[in-house]
């Protein structure tokens, strides 16, 4: 039936290539009004390029952009806007010293007391409430994605694009959305669907286009296909999958111990610790779970030794059973730390310096310097190790760290860091915006490490990530932490009622413990 | 007049130099430009202003120049920053300096020459109120335009979309841009703005408050109106007290030397500075208020393509 119908949106041949990179090459896509569409692929395939090209963020290359059957020049966010095309970004583009309805003012013509009234109306039809006073730093992940889906809905929509929407939300908010969409649907709005995740696109959307290195290698009914075959369209080959087993030679003594720890953030939009306990164990992996912006940023940095607390009791950090108070980065590594952080540009590497460089920044103990001067010999032999190791594509280790992909980059860091033979591991969002191959092959490392006795915390906002690879897990939400759960014995869900804080009471309990 | 009442009217009349030049900068900087060469646009339409007040006896006149002329330096600085994206602290330094060194140049025949400055604005009633009417209703025009422009500023920059579109642009220029803003235009605004407001300030600071020209005779102003802006945490009415306050420094130093405390001149001359040192620490220490005020992106460049 679709087909007999014009295409609200028609994209012939187009193509955006950055620098030597085609990231999105003749891609051909229709959609119609009423359906919901999925763009499936991994990170780096292109998605979010043909986004920015649709919304007219970027401009195409070649190829041509046809709207209810009319070719479109200068395509650009206002005439999309004017013509109906609204945006929800992964990174919100709101702004956080403005109120809710401040933010929508920007886009959109109206008295204040009138843009309040259709918010709350809004709010009300598609069951996404928002107080629209409120000011947008005091809201969460979710209750911002709301503010960006009602300004869209504020306009006269026949488009909505969301940008890997669910990435941010707890399972149980999943459904809220997934309900507000059905409806838009209902109401004739056609809705483009980025994501990667399989299961969520099988279940919300009627069709899939699938990316591959910026080429589109499919367009199927996802419910007519396995996830096994759209996994295969995607990544070009299936994924092999993780022998998951529980760790065998837990240490009988704590590695890493945070004791009823609470720290005051100075930073208003940032969460403050609250009585967090927590501990990792040789031979394990513990995961922390959570949307970030829940205190990930602050423990870690309590961990890392970045920040250094001196209001804190020396017994609410230990290492290797001694407290590590005030000690600093380097004395912390000197025990057998390490620490891979999120932003692997600028935190985990310096951009402009060459991988070479970069492992003399963590490894220079390990015989790099005489009295001070490099050994250029030493450093570059432990790069390449790491580079043939963890099989990091590079042009070689001469090459610096920002001409390297991001899975690459991370692999490389990662490398980095278990060459040092940490006794301690400490990773945030081991693989964020990695490809599916790299991250396969970084939690098969990170299992092998266990298995040789390390103690691995991993903070990341990937549930599945955290199944596949933890032997115990904890939530942080509003910077509390949960009682300690043993992967094998809990749910998705459960972990979901924890980050929603529908667990409250028991939390509280595990506080007053 | 009663040295009480010179005191409080002189407060006002230099606290003009500070809210006139420090109001532009904010504009400038809740769009997200931290221009640092308001003290050179401020000597150069000094001159100017000066100059051109000699030249054709025209207050007005001299007004008018040198905001334009105050638009050109700022323009100059836009230009540099904002489309040939180059660092806007060392931009706005480089620029300042060089419009000090071509304030010398414009004033250097009228080095020590002075004007007559224009005769206050008399309204009758008020300004014969006795103490009430000397300090505050027999001040010059542009005391009151100064006024008026805070509370104008401030409208703008809160109450309509023309405000919320230059604090957009300070705060994310990236999603300004994808709201189909253009930061660009915002932004080139914005700083002419701050252009045009340190011309009025200097205007002001050579024709009427002080009118005389000297070579540096803005002496540091300037970077106290930049100082003011952190020092009221990007907030009008603060910026407006704060003014206030070092206008009542600046009329300090002068009843105390002229009461004749045995108190070295150079330590009241740097009392302000201090003060501003002083106070920026403070405020600095306090991170929430920082936070929740100053415009996200001050100071940094917008290439207007999204890095990937």
């Amino acid at each position: 039936m679709q087909n007999e119908q014009k295409p609200l949106l028609s994209l012939s041949q187009l193509t955006k290539i950055y620098g030597s990179l085609a990231a999105n090459d003749l891609i051909d896509l229709n959609v119609f009004s009423g359906s919901i569409h999925a763009i499936l692929g991994e990170n780096g395939a292109g998605k979010s390029t043909l986004m920015k090209l649709v919304y007219g963020v970027e401009t195409p290359d070649a190829g041509e952009i046809h709207w209810n059957g009319q070719k479109v020049n200068n395509w650009n966010p206002a005439v999309a806007r004017r013509l109906g095309i609204g945006m929800v970004f992964q990174h919100f583009s709101l702004f956080e010293t403005l109120s809710v309805v401040e933010n929508i003012a920007l886009t959109i013509e109206g008295s204040r007391p009138e843009l309040i009234e259709r918010i709350r109306k809004i709010g009300a039809d598609y069951q996404l409430e928002i107080d629209p006073m409120a000011m947008v730093n005091s809201l969460s992940v979710g209750q911002r994605q709301r503010v960006e889906i009602i300004r869209c809905l504020m306009q006269d929509l026949k488009l909505l694009i969301l940008d890997e929407p669910t990435s941010v939300l707890p399972p149980q908010h999943v459904g809220a959305l997934f309900d507000a969409l059905r409806k838009l649907q209902n109401d004739g709005v056609a809705i483009l669907y980025i994501s990667h995740k399989l299961e969520e696109i099988r279940e919300l959307c009627d069709v899939a286009t699938i990316l591959r290195d910026g080429k589109v290698t499919g367009t199927v009914d996802p419910n007519q296909s396995t996830a096994q075959e759209l996994a295969t369209l995607m990544i070009g080959r299936s994924i092999p999958k993780i022998d998951r087993h529980d760790s065998q030679n837990k240490t009988k003594s704590e590695v890493l111990a945070i004791r009823n720890l609470s720290v005051k953030n100075l930073d208003p939009f940032g969460a403050d610790l609250r009585n967090c306990n927590l501990n990792v164990f040789g031979g394990e992996i513990v995961g922390i779970a959570g949307v970030s912006g829940n205190g990930q940023q602050e423990l870690g940095r309590i961990i890392s030794g970045e920040e250094l607390n001196s209001d804190l009791n020396p017994s609410s950090i230990e290492m290797f059973g001694q407290s590590v108070k005030g000690k600093g980065v380097i004395e912390r590594r000197d025990l057998g730390f390490s620490f891979v952080p999120e932003e692997r540009l600028g935190r985990g590497a310096v951009p402009s310096m060459s991988l070479r460089q970069n492992s003399l920044l963590t490894a220079f103990k390990k015989g790099m310097l005489k009295k001070g001067f490099i050994q250029s010999d030493r450093v570059a032999e432990y790069t390449d190790q790491c580079i043939s190791e963890f099989s990091v594509k590079a042009s070689g280790s001469s090459a610096t760290a920002n001409s390297l992909s991001g899975g690459n980059l991370q692999k490389f860091l990662v490398g980095r860091e278990l060459c040092l033979q940490p006794k301690l591991l400490f990773l945030s969002q081991p693989t964020w915006g990695v490809d599916v191959g790299s991250a396969n092959e970084i939690r098969r490392k990170l299992i092998n490490l266990r298995d040789a006795g390390v103690a691995i915390l991993v903070v990341s906002e990937e549930l599945e990530e955290l199944f596949e690879i933890t032997d115990r897990m904890y939530v942080l939400r509003s910077g509390s932490l949960s009682p300690s759960m043993k992967t094998s014995e809990v749910t998705p869900d459960e972990i979901g009622e924890y980050m929603i804080g529908e667990k409250r009471e028991e939390m509280d309990h595990a506080i007053s413990v | 007049m009663t040295p009480l009442e010179f005191f409080l009217s002189g407060t006002m009349s230099a606290a003009t130099v500070f809210l006139l030049a420090a109001l532009g900068e904010l504009v400038a900087e809740k769009s997200g430009m931290l221009n640092l060469g308001v003290e050179g646009m401020m000597a150069i339409s000094a001159a100017v202003g000066f100059v051109v007040t000699y030249q054709t006896g025209s207050h007005i006149f001299g007004f008018s120049i040198a905001a334009v002329a105050g638009i050109f330096v700022s323009l100059i600085f836009a230009l540099v920053s904002i489309t040939f994206l180059a660092n806007q602290v060392a931009t706005g330094l480089a620029v300042g300096i060089l419009s000090l060194g071509v304030s010398a140049l414009i004033g250097k025949k009228y080095e020590s020459l002075t004007i007559s400055a224009p005769d206050p604005i008399f309204i009758p009633g008020l300004s014969d109120i006795p103490f009430i009417g000397a300090v505050f209703f027999q001040q010059n025009i542009v005391v009151y335009c100064a006024i008026l422009m805070s509370v104008m500023i401030a409208f703008c920059l809160n109450k309509t979309r023309l405000g919320l579109a230059i604090r957009a642009c300070g705060e994310n220029p990236k999603a300004a841009e994808a709201l189909s803003y253009s930061v660009w235009k915002i932004r080139y605004g914005a700083v002419a703005f701050g252009g045009m407001m340190a011309g009025f300030a200097g205007a002001y600071a050579s024709t009427i408050y002080t009118p005389l020209w000297a070579d540096g005779m803005i002496a540091g102003r300037g970077w106290i109106a930049v100082a003011l802006v952190v020092f009221g945490t990007w907030k009008t009415s603060r910026i407006f007290l704060g003014a206030y306050l070092f206008g009542m420094v600046t009329l300090g130093e002068l009843v105390v030397q002229s009461l004749g405390f045995a108190v070295p001149s150079q330590f009241l001359t740097a009392m302000p500075f201090v003060i501003t040192i002083v106070v920026l620490a403070i405020i600095s220490a306090d991170m929430s208020r920082l936070r929740l005020h100053a415009p996200y992106s001050l100071g940094e460049t917008y290439d207007g393509s999204e890095s990937r």
